[in-house]
C-alpha cells in the first residue's frame, strides 16, 4: 500500500511539474528603472525625437491648457501604479523607451514585464484567466481580439476615446489610418466582419504582406518581377540554386501554428478570391473546399514544393527574412517589414538590395481584385484592471500622434498606424528610402484589411489549416489537394459547431 | 492519602511532555505534508476540470461528466499521440541506455587519464537545457548555415530534411535527446560499475572465466539495479518529452511528432481548451504510474538478487 501511495505520489508530482512548465513563461519583470537602466541611450534619443516632434504632450504650458479647459489634466491620476505586459518586439522597446517620459508627465508609475513571444501569450493567457487585473495593460494582436473580448479580457476603448475628461485634445483618433484602427473592432458576433461593433484596442503598428526581392538576382538573371502567379511559378523555379546549392527563389513561412496562414498564403487567398468561412443558415461553415481555395492552396504546394526553402516545415518569418538577407532566397511573399529589417544599412548581407512589389494575380484578376491581409500589433486594456482610467492614459500616450511620431522614425517601427506620421517628411525620409516600400503599401492598403472571418476558434483552425499544408507538402497523406481541403472543411465544421450566431 | 496525593502529582509530572517535544514530529512531518496537500491539491482539480469544458476564453464552465473523456478517447488524434509517445520513448530509451552503458564500460575498463577526462566531458550536454540545446540543434541541423549540412556535403549530400520531413523528423529529435540524455545513463551505470565488489571477478580470474562469461554472469546481474533505475528515470522523462519537440518542430511536419504532452500543451495553451486538455495529461500520468511501477518492482528483485537473497 505504501508503495503504491509514493508511485502515484511520484507519478502525481511529474504531472504537476509538466503542467507548471507548460504555464511558465520566461521573460523578464522590470520597473521602469530598471527599464531606463538598460536604455538610457534609447531614452535619450526618445526625449529628442519628441522634442523635435513637437513635444506638446511634454510641455507643461500645455498640460496647464488642459486643465484650464477642466476636461483633462495628466496628473490626474498621478501616484498609481499600473503593470504592462509586452511581448519582445521592436514596437514594445519603442514603448519602454519612452516610459521614464511618460511617467514623469503623468506621476504613474509604471511596471513591465517583456516576454519572448513564444511563451508570451501562454504567460498573458494565465494572467488574465486569474481575472485579477493585473496586469492593467497588455500587447497584444488583432486575431486574439476574436479570443480575449468574448471572454471579458478586454475593456471596450469607445467611452474612453470619446470622454474629453480623460482624453488629450491632440490625440486625434479620426489621424488613425481607418482600416487599421478599424481592424480592432468587432461586434463580438463569430462570422461578422471587422470594422463594426467596439474598439477593443489600439494599434502599435501594423503590417500588410506581399512579395519582396533582392533587386541584383533578378537583374543578374534578367527576370522580371512577376505580376502574375503563373510568372511567380516560373521564375522562382528559375531562380532555385542562384547562388549555389542551398539558395532557392521563394521564402515563405511553413511552421504547423497560424503563422503560416495568415501573411503570404492568406493574402493571396483572398486575391484569388477564397475565403475561409460564411455565416450560412444561422452557423459558420467553412469554406475551404471551394474551388477557388483549393485551387489556390494547391498553387501554394506547387509553389513550395518547386522553389521553397528545403526545410520549409521550421520556417517563421524569422527564417524567411534571414534567407532573404543572406543572399539565400531571392524572393519572399511575407510581412513589408520582415523584409525591411533585412534591408537597411549593415541589417544583412543583402542590405539596399532588396525592393517591394505588390500581389501576383492569379488568371483573370486586376490589381483592384488585391487582398492583402494585415497583422496589427496592438495595446488593449485588460477588463478586470483596478486602475482604468491610468492604464487609458498610458494607452493613450502610447498611441498619441507625437509618440508615433516617434517610433515610426527613431523608434524603427516603419509600418506606422497613423496617417499624419505616414505623411511626414521625417517618416517619408526614412522608410521611404527603401525601394518601393511605401508605393507598395500604398497601392495594397486601399483593400488591406483582415482577410480572415473573426470567430474565437481562430487559432485552432489556422494550426490544423498549417498542419494540412505540411501534409500535403511533405508526405502522400492525401491523394490531392481536393481531398485534403475536404477533410479540413470537415474538420473545422466541427470545431466551430458550437459557435452560436446571434444577428 | 499525602502518599496517594503525592504519588499521583509524580505520575502527572512525568506524562508532562514538554511542549517543545510534542510539537517536533508535527514540525517534521510538516514539509512532507505541505507538498502533499501542494501536489495532491492540483491533481485532484486536474481530475474535476477534465469532467468540465473550463476554458480560458470563456467566463464561466459547466460540469460535462464524461464528454472530454469519450471524445478524446474516440479521436484518432488521441490514439496517435499515443502512438508518437511510446515511439519515442522506446527509441530514444532503447539507443540512450545502449549507448550509456557502453560508454559507462569502457571508460570504466580504461581507467587511466583520458577516461577521467571523458568523464567530465561527457556530463556537458546534461548542463544544457533541453530548450537550448534544442535551439543550438536548430542552427547546426539549417540547410543554409548549419554545420551538420557542409559535413553531409562532403559526401554529396545536399539539403537533407532532418526535422523538415515526417520520415527523418523522429530519427531527428530522437538523435537530439540521445545527445543530451546518453550521459545520464552512462553516469548512473558507471557509479553501478564503481560499486561491484571486485572478490566474484577475482574467483573468475582463478577459475578462467571469460570476459563474456564474467560479463553475462557477474557484471550484468549486480548491474541490474543501476541499470533499472536510469531506465526509469529516463523512461519517465521519454514518455513526457515536451521541449525538444516542440522547439524543433512544434509537433509537425503534420502531426507526426504530436505526442501526449504537446497534444495537452497545444489544447490545453494555444486553444485555451483547458478542460479538453486535460485528459491528455492524466493518460500520460497513467502510462507513467504503469511503466514506473513495473520497473521499480523489478529493480527491488534485481537488488535482492545481485545482494544473493533470492535467485
Amino acid at each position: 500500500m505504501k508503495k503504491r501511495v509514493l508511485s502515484v505520489l511520484l507519478s502525481a508530482t511529474m504531472v504537476a511539474g509538466m503542467l507548471a512548465g507548460c504555464g511558465g513563461g520566461g521573460g523578464d519583470t522590470a520597473t521602469t528603472s530598471d527599464a531606463t537602466t538598460e536604455s538610457d541611450s534609447a531614452t535619450e534619443e526618445a526625449g529628442d525625437s519628441a522634442d523635435a516632434a513637437g513635444g506638446e504632450t511634454t510641455d507643461p504650458a500645455d498640460t496647464g491648457d488642459t486643465a484650464a479647459s477642466g476636461d483633462f489634466d495628466w496628473k490626474k491620476y498621478e501616484g498609481t501604479t499600473i503593470n504592462v505586459m509586452f511581448n519582445e518586439h521592436n514596437y514594445s522597446k519603442a514603448v519602454i523607451s519612452k516610459l521614464e517620459e511618460f511617467e514623469a508627465l503623468t506621476g504613474i508609475t509604471v511596471e513591465y514585464s517583456s516576454t519572448p513571444e513564444s511563451n508570451y501569450f501562454d504567460k498573458l493567457n494565465i494572467s488574465l484567466s486569474s481575472r485579477s487585473g493585473t496586469p492593467d495593460v497588455y500587447m497584444t494582436g488583432a486575431y486574439q481580439v476574436w479570443e480575449y473580448a468574448p471572454a471579458d479580457y478586454m475593456e471596450p476603448l469607445d467611452d474612453y476615446i470619446n470622454n474629453p475628461a480623460l482624453t488629450a485634445p491632440d490625440y486625434n483618433y479620426d489621424d488613425f489610418i481607418p482600416g487599421v484602427v478599424g481592424a480592432l473592432k468587432w461586434d463580438l458576433v463569430p462570422g461578422h466582419k471587422v470594422g463594426e461593433g467596439s474598439q477593443w484596442a489600439l494599434p502599435m503598428g501594423w503590417e500588410l504582406n506581399n512579395l519582396s526581392y533582392n533587386k541584383n538576382v533578378l537583374a543578374d538573371k534578367g527576370l522580371e518581377v512577376p505580376k502574375t502567379t503563373a510568372e511567380l511559378m516560373d521564375t522562382a523555379k528559375a531562380l532555385n540554386e542562384f547562388a549555389g546549392s542551398g539558395s532557392y527563389g521563394i521564402a515563405v513561412r511553413g511552421t504547423r501554428e497560424w503563422a503560416t496562414i495568415h501573411p503570404g498564403y492568406m493574402s493571396l487567398f483572398s486575391t484569388w478570391g477564397a475565403q475561409d468561412f460564411a455565416i450560412e443558415d444561422g452557423k459558420l461553415v467553412c469554406k475551404l473546399d471551394s474551388p477557388e481555395a483549393i485551387a489556390m492552396t494547391d498553387y501554394w504546394v506547387q509553389l513550395i514544393k518547386a522553389a521553397g526553402p528545403p526545410q520549409w516545415t521550421n520556417y517563421t518569418w524569422y527564417e524567411a527574412s534571414s534567407d532573404l538577407g543572406a543572399g539565400k532566397a531571392a524572393m519572399m511573399f511575407d510581412a513589408t517589414s520582415a523584409a525591411y529589417f533585412q534591408n537597411f544599412a549593415g541589417a544583412s548581407q543583402e542590405s539596399g538590395n532588396i525592393s517591394w512589389s505588390t500581389i501576383p494575380l492569379p488568371e483573370g484578376k486586376t490589381e483592384a481584385d488585391m487582398k492583402a491581409n494585415i497583422w496589427i500589433w496592438a495595446m488593449a486594456m485588460n477588463k478586470d484592471s483596478k486602475n482604468k482610467e491610468a492604464a487609458w492614459y498610458f494607452l493613450q500616450y502610447f498611441t498619441s500622434p507625437d509618440y508615433m511620431q516617434y517610433a515610426g522614425t527613431d523608434g524603427a517601427s516603419p509600418d506606422t498606424p497613423r496617417q499624419s506620421v505616414m505623411d511626414s517628411d521625417g517618416y517619408k525620409e526614412i522608410v521611404g528610402s527603401a525601394e518601393n516600400y511605401l508605393e507598395s503599401i500604398s497601392t495594397l492598403t486601399e483593400n488591406a484589411s483582415i482577410q480572415f472571418t473573426p470567430q474565437p476558434y481562430f487559432f485552432e483552425c489556422t494550426t490544423k489549416w498549417a498542419e494540412t499544408l505540411q501534409d500535403l507538402v511533405t508526405s502522400n497523406k492525401y491523394s490531392s489537394t481536393e481531398e485534403a481541403m475536404q477533410q479540413l472543411k470537415k474538420d473545422l465544421d466541427v470545431v466551430v459547431s458550437d459557435l452560436v450566431i446571434s444577428e | 492519602m499525602k502518599e496517594q496525593k503525592t504519588n499521583s502529582a509524580a505520575a502527572s509530572e512525568l506524562n508532562v511532555v514538554p511542549f517543545k517535544t510534542r510539537v517536533l514530529p508535527y514540525l517534521i512531518v510538516a514539509p512532507a505534508l505541505i507538498i502533499t496537500i501542494g501536489i495532491m491539491i492540483p491533481f485532484i482539480m486536474a481530475i474535476y476540470f477534465s469532467l468540465t469544458n473550463y476554458s480560458f476564453r470563456m467566463p464561466k464552465y459547466n460540469f460535462i461528466g464524461l464528454q472530454n473523456w469519450i471524445n478524446i478517447l474516440s479521436s484518432s488524434v488521441f490514439w496517435k499521440a499515443v502512438w508518437v509517445t511510446l515511439r519515442y520513448a522506446f527509441f530514444s530509451t532503447v539507443i540512450e541506455m545502449g549507448l550509456g552503458m557502453g560508454i559507462a564500460i569502457l571508460l570504466n575498463n580504461l581507467n587511466n587519464k583520458f577516461s577521467k577526462i571523458m568523464r567530465v566531458a561527457l556530463i556537458f550536454p546534461l548542463m544544457v537545457a533541453p530548450i537550448t540545446a534544442t535551439t543550438v540543434w536548430q542552427l547546426m541541423l539549417n540547410n543554409s548555415v548549419g554545420i551538420l549540412e557542409k559535413f553531409l556535403n562532403i559526401f554529396g549530400v545536399y539539403n537533407f530534411p532532418w526535422a523538415a520531413s515526417p520520415s527523418t523528423a523522429m530519427m531527428t529529435v530522437v538523435m537530439i535527446d540521445v545527445w543530451i540524455n546518453t550521459s545520464f545513463c552512462m553516469l548512473l551505470v558507471l557509479a553501478g560499475l564503481q560499486s561491484l565488489p571486485k572478490s566474484p571477478f577475482e574467483s573468475a580470474k582463478i577459475d578462467g572465466g571469460s570476459t563474456m562469461f564474467n560479463f553475462r554472469n557477474l557484471t550484468l546481474p549486480m548491474l541490474k539495479p543501476s541499470l533499472y533505475i536510469a531506465l526509469l528515470f529516463r523512461l519517465m522523462a521519454a514518455l513526457q518529452e515536451y521541449a525538444i519537440i516542440f522547439a524543433l518542430t512544434q509537433g509537425g511536419p503534420g502531426d507526426t511528432l504530436m505526442n501526449l504532452s504537446l497534444t495537452a500543451y497545444q489544447n490545453g495553451f494555444q486553444f485555451q481548451k483547458f478542460g479538453f486538455a486535460l485528459p491528455y495529461i492524466l493518460v500520460l500520468w497513467l502510462f507513467i504510474n504503469i511503466v514506473a511501477k513495473q520497473i521499480v518492482k523489478r529493480q527491488r528483485a534485481a537488488q535482492k538478487q545481485a545482494a544473493g537473497l533470492e535467485e
